[in-house]
Order: structure tokens, then sequence, then C-alpha cells
């Protein structure tokens, strides 16, 4: 469905610095540095997966899906959507595929969300019986019901990213892109999103790319996630694979009857936070049992759990190795420069 | 994209135009109150006129001159280079360039949902100044009312495209704002806007026939008060469609090759 190979995307971007001298110097002479937002990468998507594509901010993730989506050119590589090229931005294509951004609205901001979707039906020629259907379908699994009919500018932030996400499958996408659609929602209106956009996913077997920062919508959607990192590829392949490579280690959440000294807890593990009657160990994962018969056996145990660390410290700890790499790797290129003789 | 999406899409494209360009009333009346200029000049050239004509105008054909003005200036306004560059800015064109119909379809389908609206402002003024000038005030044949109406839509079809072109511009460079004053400087002194361009000196208004402003204004309101015969009339209608393919050449030019650049502001 989804095919990059060797896809880069170079900016140009004037620099300067700050202060009056260097702005008037810069009305003569300007400097220039490439941004290389996206240096390199390769995946292939199939048909109806759902893919996480993560990375710290400025990794190239949004410029990728822009790419994707016909909005930006390549400066090199090659990218196939469905069998489109992207960049020519075919009637076809773009009737195929739609990009959600949480900061960006399609919504016509005076007007209520019913006329968008009107718009969009027009626009995307969508037969009658299919919008009345789609629609009918959107406005209940979204509950939205009594929100399509209010001025947009009239609803808030959670209920307006309903509505955009309704207006954005008037048409049935094939191709989801979906970059930080839950920013700024709150917990119960994150979750009645992901529900939806699972749903869908299963329902029309969309292919659906997913950006975001909160790392429970990648848990709760995606199976696979592909990491970048300052525009190279640095993780691709499953979500339980990736916290297998980067943090093996079990958490076991105890929670104790009464208050128990650290001592008797640093034997069993790792502490990671010890308060209030709840101890969090870190522990190998061929020791997990063992730790589990010894707090049983010693501690005042009440309740257990055995957890995966959270995503968002193995993500963290992905991009700090990254960093580490590129810089070990830059530190290693200048002493063979140093190193060459005159 | 197909025409047939385009012929489609059209209709509801401009119902829900017009359903925006009621939604903005407020707005809508400001814009009225800022085209006004028309009158001030109106109340100028007439005192002006006072003791005797200007040209071939008198007081009376001043008064017949710019009500006609106000007039085609609600009809024949554009406002797409404001826009453009205010989405270009925001990263809110990438959301009209995903669709399957170019914005440009957008732009324009939403200028003209907004004609009904400012034809309410333009009708009286039409009747105000037949009252008061007489039926040489509007085209006085059926043939001079269709010369009217093509220099019209010729007029905004300049002022449309010109609108693309500087918007489009705002691809290239960080904002096109200040070339866009300097298109209105120059569309308010050459246009006819600010006082009949037959009143220029002979070497002046030859450059001025050359160049596009008094296409856009001066005119359909010239065609509106039965300035020209039929030859001229005829040859300044051409010349003014000349024009409006020009600009269409410059502004799909520009359009094309900005949002291919769009890339450099990352959207």
């Amino acid at each position: 469905m989804i095919s990059v190979h060797g896809l880069r995307k170079h900016y140009k971007v004037h620099k300067r610095p700050p202060g009056l001298k260097a702005a008037l110097r810069s009305l003569v002479h300007r400097t220039y540095s490439t941004v290389k937002a996206v240096d390199g990468i390769s995946f292939d998507i199939r048909p109806g997966e759902r893919v996480g594509f993560l990375g710290p901010n400025g990794a190239g993730k949004t410029t990728t899906l822009k790419v994707l989506s016909g909005l930006l050119h390549p400066s090199e590589g090659e990218v196939r959507v469905d069998g489109h090229v992207p960049r020519l931005r075919e009637e076809a294509f773009l009737k195929k595929i739609m990009l959600v951004m949480g900061q960006k609205q399609q919504l016509l901001w005076d007007l209520p969300p019913a006329e968008t979707f009107e718009l969009n039906r027009a626009i995307y020629d969508v037969p009658a019986v299919q919008y009345k259907q789609t629609l009918d379908e959107l406005v209940s699994l979204l509950e939205i019901s009594d929100l399509i009919g209010k001025p947009t500018r009239q609803l808030s932030l959670g209920e307006r990213m309903k509505c955009e996400l309704a207006a954005a499958l008037i048409h049935r996408p094939r191709v989801l892109f979906l970059d930080e659609p839950t920013i700024g929602l709150d917990v119960s209106m994150q979750a009645t999103m992901r529900t939806f956009i699972k749903e869908y996913n299963e329902k029309y077997g969309a292919t659906l790319i997913l950006t975001s920062h909160y790392m429970d919508d990648v848990a709760a959607l995606c199976p696979r996630v592909i990491v970048i990192d300052k525009g190279l590829l640095s993780y691709d392949g499953s979500l339980d694979a990736l916290v297998q490579r980067v943090r093996p280690e079990k958490r076991v959440v105890l929670r104790l009857a009464e208050e128990v000294d650290g001592a008797r807890l640093a034997p069993l593990g790792k502490v990671v936070t010890h308060e209030a009657g709840t101890a969090v160990l870190q522990v190998r994962q061929d020791a997990v049992n063992a730790t589990i018969s010894r707090a049983l056996s010693g501690l005042p145990v009440t309740d257990l759990t055995v957890e995966n660390a959270p995503l968002e410290e193995v993500m963290s700890e992905l991009f700090a190795e990254n960093k580490a790499r590129r810089q070990q790797a830059e530190a290693e290129a200048a002493s063979a420069g140093e190193s060459v003789p005159a | 994209m197909s025409l047939r999406t385009v012929a489609r899409a059209l209709p509801t494209m401009l119902r829900v135009g017009f359903a925006e360009a009621v939604a903005y009333r407020a707005e809508m009346l400001v814009w009225v109150l800022s085209t006004t200029m028309p009158l001030v000049n109106m109340v100028l050239w007439m005192a002006v006129a006072k003791t005797a004509p200007v040209g071939n105008y008198g007081r009376e054909d001043f008064v017949g001159y710019f009500l006609a003005t106000f007039a085609v200036r609600q009809l024949t306004s554009a406002w797409a280079a404001w826009l453009i560059n205010w989405e270009v800015k925001q990263g809110t064109l990438s959301m009209r360039l995903l669709r399957p119909i170019s914005p440009l379809w957008a732009y324009a389908s939403e200028n003209v949902a907004g004609i009904p609206m400012r034809l309410v402002v333009a009708a009286p003024v039409v009747v105000t100044s037949v009252v008061l000038v007489g039926a040489k005030a509007i085209p006085q044949t059926a043939l001079g009312w269709g010369l009217f109406l093509v220099a019209l839509v010729g007029g905004w079809a300049i002022t449309f495209m010109a609108n693309i072109a500087l918007g489009a511009l705002s691809l290239f460079m960080d904002s096109s704002q200040k070339m866009m004053e300097v298109w209105m400087v120059l569309f308010f002194v050459c246009s006819g806007y600010m006082f009949p361009v037959e009143l220029l000196p002979g070497g002046l208004r030859a450059v001025i026939d050359w160049l596009p402003f008094r296409y856009q204004m001066g005119l359909p309101v010239e065609m509106m008060t039965g300035a020209h015969d039929l030859p001229t009339a005829l040859g300044l209608l051409a010349r003014q469609w000349a024009w409006v393919v020009a600009m269409f050449v410059i502004a799909m030019g520009l359009w094309r090759h900005g949002v291919k650049r769009f890339a450099a502001f990352g959207g």
C-alpha cells in the first residue's frame, strides 16, 4: 500500500544571529544552511496496517507524512501510496487519502460542521446514499449529533476534534495519516478517539499511520512502530520487540499492607519508586518468578502486578541511545580528520 | 482535477460560500464602510467643479461617475491575496491542498458567493445615482448593459487573478503583503478609483491605457455611464480581456511554482 525508498527531504534555511547589525548584514549577504529533515528512510506498509510513526520533536515525522500525502515534494527517493506518486497530487490519489493534523483544521470556523461535511461530500463526489450512511455512522460512533448544527467556533477543542475526524472520513479514505490527532484532548476524549480510529481501521481496512507524543495512543492502536530520529530510521518492527530491545527488564509493582523499610526491598531488584504502601521494582526478565516468590513470602503484599517499562521511558532511552551514538560517530569523524597528516 | 468534479462541487461551494458571507455580516459592514472612498472623492470633485467643469466632467457627471465607482468596487472586489498570505503563514493552506479540487476554485467561489450580499449594498447606490443624475447613470440600451456586464466580469477577473498572483508570491517570500500594498497604491492612482483617468494628461493616460488597473475599475464605470461610443468601447474591452488572459497566465504560473515551493515553509 505504501512504499518509501531512500526518501530525503532537505530544506535550505536562512540563518542569522540576533541583533540589528546581523539583520542589516543579512540584507546584503545571506547565509543559508541545509536542514536534513528526512535523510534517506525506507519502509513498506501493507494494506490495513496500523503503524505508529514515532520520534522526538524535529525528527522528521510530520515532514514524512506531508510527503506521503503529496503536500511536500521529496528532495530524493521514491514514494508510492496505493500505486500513486503523491507529489503529482492526482485526483484519484487525493480521493483515497486524508491527513488529519491535530493542530490544523479544515472545519469552516463560522459555520456548523454539517456545512463542512456537505462541502466535502460535494468536493469528494460522494454518492448521496453512501454519504448519508457514512455520516449517520460517524455521528453515532463519535456521538456528535448535537454538535454538528452549532457553529464550529462555539465548540470545545475535543468536540471540534471529533468533528474534524468526521469531516476527514466523509469520503472513506483508504489511507489515513494522523498527525497528533489527540493533542490537547482530555483522557476520556483521547480514549474515544482511539476506539473510533481502531473501529474505522477494522471496518474499512484502511491503512493508518499515526504520529503522537501520547504513548497511550501508540500502545492502543499500533502493533508496529517506525522510529525516526534526526531524519534517520532507527527502528522498524513490533512495539513489543522494541520494548524488549530497549528495556528488557520488567516492572514488579507491589502494593503493601504496611510500610516496609527500603532495605527489605533492595535485594529483590532495583527500586524504581517506593512510597505510601506501593513499591515498584525493576527486575531482569529471567528473575521475575524468583522475585515474585521472595516478595510474596517475605513482604506484606496485598496486590502484585508485572508490567513492561512505560513506553515513554522506553522511547526516551531509545532517543538517548541514538543521540549518544551520533555524538560518538561525530567525535570519531572529528578525530579521524585531525589524524590526517598535513 | 477534472472539470466534472469542479462542475459537480461548484453549486455546493457557492452555497456554502454564501452561508459564510452571511455569517461574516459584521465584517461585511466594515468592508462596506472601508470602500466609501468614492463618496468622499465625489464630494471633493463636486467642489472642484463648482464653478466650471473639469475636462468633460461637470458636478452631475462626477456624482454619476463616483456612485458608479462605488457600485463597481462592491462587485469587482477580491481578497484572495490576503487569504492566501494568511493561510501560507498559518499552514492551513495544507488543508486546502489535500482536497481533490484546486484551492483556486475555492477562493473564486468564496469570492463570487459574496456578491449577492454586496449587491444589496450596491443596488440602492445605483438607484440613488439614477435619481440624482438621471437615466445616463446606467446603460441606455441592451447592448450597453451587455458591454457593461462584460467589462464588470473582466474587471473582477483581473482583480481576482492579480490577487492570486500576489498571494502566490507569499510562497516565494516570507510575506507578500508589502507587494499587495504597492499594488493597491497603483490601483488607487491608475484605475480611475480616485479620479476619472480621462482627467490625466495625454502622455500619462497613454501609459495607464497599457496597464491593467484601468480595466479593473475605470472601464466598467465608463461602460456603466456610457462614456464611450461602440468602436472605442469594443477596443477597450479587447484590451481588458487581453489583460484577463495575461493575468491568468501570470497567476497560474506563480501559483503552480509556488505550491511546489510550499515545501520550503514546511506547510
